[in-house]
């Protein structure tokens, strides 16, 4: 039995040694984010240093012509963008991703942030975005209504309903209580929308957003019930931005009436 | 039940090989084994967080949902299917490569083993191009025989098995190339042809290593998603594996996620245990 | 017996082979020709070519030319397994997942038996071979000596028409190897078609074999009973395998002139090109000349090396001729024999031997 221990012992101090190195590791990292955020304090009226957006993938176009904007209008700055899912962006900040801003696909998920309190004041709906079926180029299945999605022989995939498009859409076909059943339901809209641009699938049901940004990959077809089903974007301060100030002013840009222009260029629809 | 029950013998099987080894352990220099620890340790803590963070109040719930069945189910089977297949085809390739000296069999190995280090996402769009509806191949037997193979069972098997094969094809072939040739030439001189000789020799002394590939193909097959997903998209009871269950449970409800991958990790320490024997004495 | 078998007529029975087989550098050419009955060994030193020729022979090397028929059909172009061949190689090569018995049934199988024919058929051949007891048993199980036999077994299950064994007691440690070399002797002897037999060592040559082929360099350089082969060697390599001095020259009545060297005195009177050998136990060596020693065959000589051989001490000599010497422990002693020492060496005419080259 004594033997037992004696052996057990080292291996558990050894671990312990392994931990230490990896705790070692993370504090220089976040060490790291501390001395980005330190030009902050320099002075109140110039902005400078660098601001990390994190930012629903539909957002990516729009928002990186805002950074340069920004970057432009206030020299000395820098803006980081984190494109990805709502969902996954949501729980990297829960999980303390060192963030300033977050502008969310939908309200859904940016209350996992503001629940985890990790935003600083309330959330602010800058954008919204509509539903719009994206067909094969030239419609070849003459799809005009949500309706015709479920058509049999029509392939058509939906993002899945635990993402806000599959929730949206979702949303949309029982307003009109139709039953649609998809060939698939794909991790967010750009896969969907890959689908359609591949001609794997017919149809998908995306953002006005998406389609847009799919040039003449893809064809749009807008359907009434969509307004059942208009997503709100929020865009919120993060509690621990290292870089509050400058993170405030891009929000502000976001929803000045410039920033409003980039977005509605983009096919988003005014809040 | 049986994941609480999973975690003491992996940690039994630590204890047992001290023992054994507890000559070796004493020789062992400190700038070697403190690495190896550290290794241990950096592999194991993330699987016992998952136990810790195991919301274990909810886990019979969410246990008892058919969904968490349905996938897990259908990743057994795609997983067994894939494995089958990368074996069928795999065994006789990697034969090929340990014993058939052909002109460019250097390229061939470095291009079928390609999928080790090719991103599992990147694999699945290759995928779309060649078998999807609108693919080089996928054309064809969509317009011959009404064959689509997105966004359907058989094609999980098939991005899992794109995947999961090329690992196959090393073991086995590492396998044939230690395995004496001469066994061969003996059974020839016995009146075997070459494929008497394969089946009948050959295959009965490489079993181990193929097993032993056989089992990293099924695991791996069992935890793939960037291709399936990509090539065969998810819907629940056809394409939707554990993976992806997992991966969109993570979206909204990450307790459901860590059942989940809990069930999982459960299925996969529950075979590789009883797989651990052949696998074993292959190494 | 052996003169029977060297008697016989040129026969479509029996195997008449050419092998060339060219392989980078390396050429083999040897020509066979071994009647129904007959045991024939290729003897030759480690890279003689040997185990390529037994290679060819089976077809697992391709012949580059030449030709090998067997009792009357050309199998030059036939696959290994399509050849009436069986082989005993080196290591045996037992299949190590099956048991002896189904190790025997093998290649019965393989030519088309039953499953039960085919193990019946082992039965009986292990049963021949005194191995009924270990039919069951996987070949890690079995000793040297039976994983032999079972290898035996197995080749001769096929019936073939041509038996090759490949270095068959090399595997095995001297005690087994004495007794396997009896029992293979005698299973040998009873085996009705040819057999050829590839080893570096002249004991198991001469025990198992009716005839030797000496292989040196890819190429025959001897061949005949072992008994010819033991008193008249050809070449140093022969010489040393079977324990004599040999030298090559001129002979002139009873004088034979070496290329460089002293003349050797012989009985034998010939001319010409010969050979001229004496073993090393006719040797008598002297600390000082000897002054009334009536031997003509004296030379000075150095000690180069010497070597327990048996209850003998072997010197290894050079200087005017260089020669091997045997000598008992107390003669060495008393000449006070070490390396570098210098001797003088008489061998007396009477116990050399001369033969034309």
């Amino acid at each position: 039995m004594t033997r037992t221990v004696r052996r057990t012992r080292r291996p558990l101090q050894v671990a312990a040694g392994g931990a230490a190195a990896l705790l070692a590791l993370s504090a220089c990292s976040s060490s790291g984010a501390d001395s980005s955020a330190k030009p902050d304090s320099s002075g109140p009226g110039k902005l400078s240093g660098e601001v990390t957006v994190f930012a629903a993938a539909s957002l990516k176009e729009s928002f990186t012509t805002l950074g340069e904007r920004f970057e432009k209008e206030h020299p000395g700055t820098k803006v980081t963008f984190s494109f990805g899912g709502s969902d996954s962006l949501a729980a990297s900040i829960t999980g303390g991703a060192p963030a300033d801003v977050f502008a969310s696909a939908s309200p859904k998920t940016m209350k996992i942030v503001t629940d985890a309190g990790d935003a600083s004041g309330t959330p602010a709906a800058f954008v919204r975005n509509k539903l719009e079926i994206a067909t094969l180029p030239g419609n070849p299945h003459k799809v005009s209504s949500l309706k015709d999605l479920a058509a049999p022989d029509l392939k058509v995939v939906l993002c899945d309903k635990e993402v806000p498009c599959g929730a949206a859409a979702q949303k949309a076909l029982d307003a009109s209580r139709l039953k649609l059943t998809p060939v698939s339901y794909e991790q967010d809209v750009k896969a969907a929308l890959t689908k359609v641009e591949l001609k794997e699938a017919d149809a998908a049901v995306v953002y006005t957003t998406d389609v847009r940004a799919a040039g003449d990959k893809v064809e749009g077809v807008e359907f009434p019930e969509s307004a059942d089903a208009v997503n709100d974007y929020p865009i919120a301060l993060l509690k621990d931005a290292p870089n509050a100030e400058a993170a405030r002013a891009f929000i502000a840009l976001v929803r000045s009436a410039e920033g409003q222009k980039v977005l509605s260029g983009a096919g988003f629809l005014k809040p | 039940m049986t994941s609480p029950a999973g975690k003491p013998p992996a940690a039994a099987g630590v204890l047992r090989g001290g023992p054994r080894r507890r000559r070796v352990r004493t020789g062992v220099p400190l700038p070697l084994l403190l690495p190896a620890l550290t290794g241990v340790a950096f592999l194991i803590v993330p699987l016992v967080a998952l136990l810790v963070r195991t919301p274990w109040h909810s886990l019979p719930a969410q246990l008892t949902s058919p969904d968490v069945w349905q996938a897990l189910k259908l990743s057994l089977i795609c997983a067994t299917l894939a494995t089958g297949v990368s074996l069928v085809i795999g065994v006789p390739l990697a034969w090929l490569l340990a014993r058939v000296d052909f002109p460019g069999r250097g390229l061939v190995r470095a291009l079928v083993t390609l999928p080790l280090v090719l991103p599992p996402v990147v694999g699945g769009v290759a995928l779309l191009m060649a078998l999807g509806r609108n693919g080089i191949v996928g054309r064809w037997l969509d317009s011959w025989f009404g064959i689509t193979l997105p966004f359907t069972t058989a094609g999980v098997v098939i991005a899992e098995a794109f995947v999961a094969m090329p690992f196959l094809v090393i073991s086995v072939e590492g396998t044939l190339r230690a395995a004496d040739p001469r066994y061969e030439e003996a059974a020839a001189t016995l009146g075997a042809s070459r494929f008497t000789a394969f089946r009948r020799v050959t295959l009965p002394l490489i079993a181990p290593g193929i097993a032993a590939g056989a089992v990293l193909a099924w695991a791996r097959a069992l935890g793939e998603f960037g291709a399936t997903i990509t090539f065969a998209g998810n819907f629940p009871g056809r394409t939707q594996t554990m993976p992806l269950a997992v991966y969109l449970a993570l979206q909204s409800d990450p307790e459901a996620a860590i059942a989940l991958s809990l069930v999982l990790l459960a299925v996969s320490i529950a075979v590789l245990a009883g797989l651990r024997d052949r696998w074993m004495r292959a190494g | 017996m052996t003169e029977t078998h060297l008697a016989t007529a040129p026969s479509v029975d029996g195997l008449d082979a050419r092998l060339v087989v060219d392989r980078g550098g390396f050429r083999l050419d040897v020509t066979l020709s071994v009647a129904p009955g007959e045991v024939v060994a290729l003897l030759g030193p480690n890279g003689a070519g040997k185990t390529t020729a037994l290679r060819a022979l089976a077809g697992l090397t391709p012949l580059s030319g030449g030709h090998l028929r067997l009792d009357g059909t050309e199998l030059g172009r036939t696959p290994p397994e399509a050849r009436p061949v069986g082989v005993v190689f080196q290591d045996y090569l037992l299949f190590p997942h099956l048991t002896a018995l189904d190790n025997v049934a093998f290649g019965p199988r393989c030519q088309g038996a039953s499953k039960a024919e085919a193990r019946a058929q082992a039965a009986e051949w292990l049963d021949r071979l005194g191995l009924a007891a270990h039919t069951g048993a996987k070949p890690r199980r079995l000793s040297g000596g039976q994983a032999q036999r079972v290898a035996l077994a197995r080749a001769l299950a096929t019936r073939p028409r041509l038996l090759l064994l490949d270095e068959p007691l090399a595997a095995l440690d001297a005690r087994t190897r004495l007794e396997v070399r009896a029992g293979l002797r005698r299973h040998l002897a009873e085996f009705e078609a040819v057999a050829v037999l590839v080893t570096h060592d002249p004991l198991d040559a001469m025990v198992l074999a009716d005839r030797l082929v000496v292989v040196e360099h890819g190429r025959v350089v001897q061949e005949g009973t072992p008994a010819a082969i033991a008193r008249h060697p050809r070449t140093d390599y022969i010489a040393r395998l079977v324990g004599l001095n040999l030298y090559r020259g001129e002979a002139d009545g009873h004088t034979v002139r070496l290329a460089d060297g002293p003349p050797l005195t012989t009985t034998e009177v010939l001319s010409g090109p010969v050979f001229v050998a004496f073993p090393p136990s006719a040797v008598t060596l002297h600390r000082d000349r000897p002054s009334g020693s009536s031997a003509r065959n004296l030379w000075r000589c150095e000690v180069a090396g010497l070597e327990t051989h048996g209850d003998q001490i072997r010197a290894d000599l050079t200087g005017e001729l260089p020669l091997a010497a045997d000598l008992t422990t107390v003669a060495a002693a008393e000449l006070g024999l070490h390396p570098g020492a210098e001797v003088w060496a008489t061998v007396k005419a009477a116990q050399t031997h001369a033969y034309p080259v």
